[in-house]
């Protein structure tokens, strides 16, 4: 495996940072680009980055606070890009755009693109599933695909009026503990993906609330965490695969 | 659960912050969401900043909901000691 941190153009041609990793040998093989978390571009998203890798992808992470603070701490970044409002739904659009661009212009890309998000990237997966050309979409309990979100929220509005857009099949992964999305948000959202014929897969995970991923956060949950890597390792295998 | 909900006010005074440096802040973002550090699934984060400082001129606080209350009744009942002369600078 090899990483580095690169540059490439996200949206409006604005050029940020990205951390890259991928498997050495040249076989053809798909990419995923991963979403942080709202905490950010951190340590721990970037080791979720080398697991793709490790899993045969090439993978690359875009630094979505790149513009509130260059070069800053991945904590400190977050703080300032909430102090901010957050990212705007349609410069998160244009830099995954960016970042599956990258992945395909790599000489051992196979053509095909994956998208994965945390936390309030897994709304942001499923947001550039429904805008971009991806070939398949892992939600990780993002918040307000369906619901209201909060006033003072960065999210202007849910992903509802999006759905019938969705150019993906989508695995979401959900704890039934969390609230945001709730058990019921989930459930519409199933709902509704069923109604516009939406190739889509869901698992909710008892004893698991939000971010059930984190394995540096006391939410981490072992067998949940365990289990929804291997759903996402088959659904990539299953979509991505050559 | 991330609530995502954001609530900003404008302070003014000084933190002893990064490299143990004090500077003036201008600015609290408080919020009910993930702590990075303390261990606790959700904590009520206060960061005290001065954007004009860059990201890192921030004094950042993760409070169980518990501690949070217990702070703001602290600070009010320190307030109210001082008086109606507390809110006069």
């Amino acid at each position: 495996m090899t990483t580095r941190t690169v540059h490439l153009a996200g949206h409006n041609g604005d050029e940020i940072e990205a951390y890259v990793a991928q498997p050495t040998g040249a076989a053809p093989r798909g990419g995923v680009v991963v979403i942080h978390h709202m905490p950010g571009w951190d340590r721990a998203t970037k080791e979720i980055t080398r697991r793709f890798a490790e899993l045969g992808y090439d993978a690359v992470c875009p630094n979505l606070y790149w513009r509130e603070a260059p070069g800053a701490a991945p904590d400190d970044a977050a703080a300032t890009a909430r102090a901010q409002g957050g990212v705007p739904d349609e410069r998160l659009v244009g830099d995954v755009g960016g970042a599956a661009a990258l992945l395909r212009s790599l000489p051992t890309s196979n053509g095909k693109v994956g998208v994965i998000g945390y936390c309030s990237g897994g709304r942001q997966s499923v947001l550039a599933a429904c805008s971009l050309d991806l070939d398949a979409a892992v939600d990780c309990y993002g918040a307000f695909v369906t619901g209201t979100p909060p006033e003072g929220s960065p999210f202007r509005s849910n992903l509802v009026p999006l759905l019938p857009q969705l150019r993906a099949p989508l695995l979401g992964l959900f704890g039934t503990e969390d609230k945001s999305p709730s058990p019921e948000q989930v459930s519409e959202l199933d709902t509704l993906l069923t109604e516009h014929g939406k190739t889509h897969e869901f698992h909710s995970y008892d004893d698991a609330g939000h971010g059930f991923f984190a394995v540096d956060r006391a939410m981490y949950r072992v067998a949940a965490a365990n289990d929804g890597w291997v759903r996402i390792a088959d659904f990539y295998a299953a979509h991505l695969g050559g | 659960m991330c609530t995502y909900a954001t609530s900003r006010a404008a302070v003014s005074g000084s933190a002893k912050g990064p490299n143990g440096r004090w500077f003036h802040v201008t600015g609290a973002t408080v919020y009910f969401d993930h702590p990075v550090h303390a261990l606790a699934e959700h904590t009520l984060n206060i960061d005290l900043s001065n954007p004009t400082g860059g990201p890192s001129a921030r004094v950042a606080l993760e409070l169980t909901a518990e501690s949070a209350r217990a702070l703001v009744v602290a600070i009010e009942e320190a307030l109210a000691a001082a008086g109606s002369g507390a809110l006069v600078d």
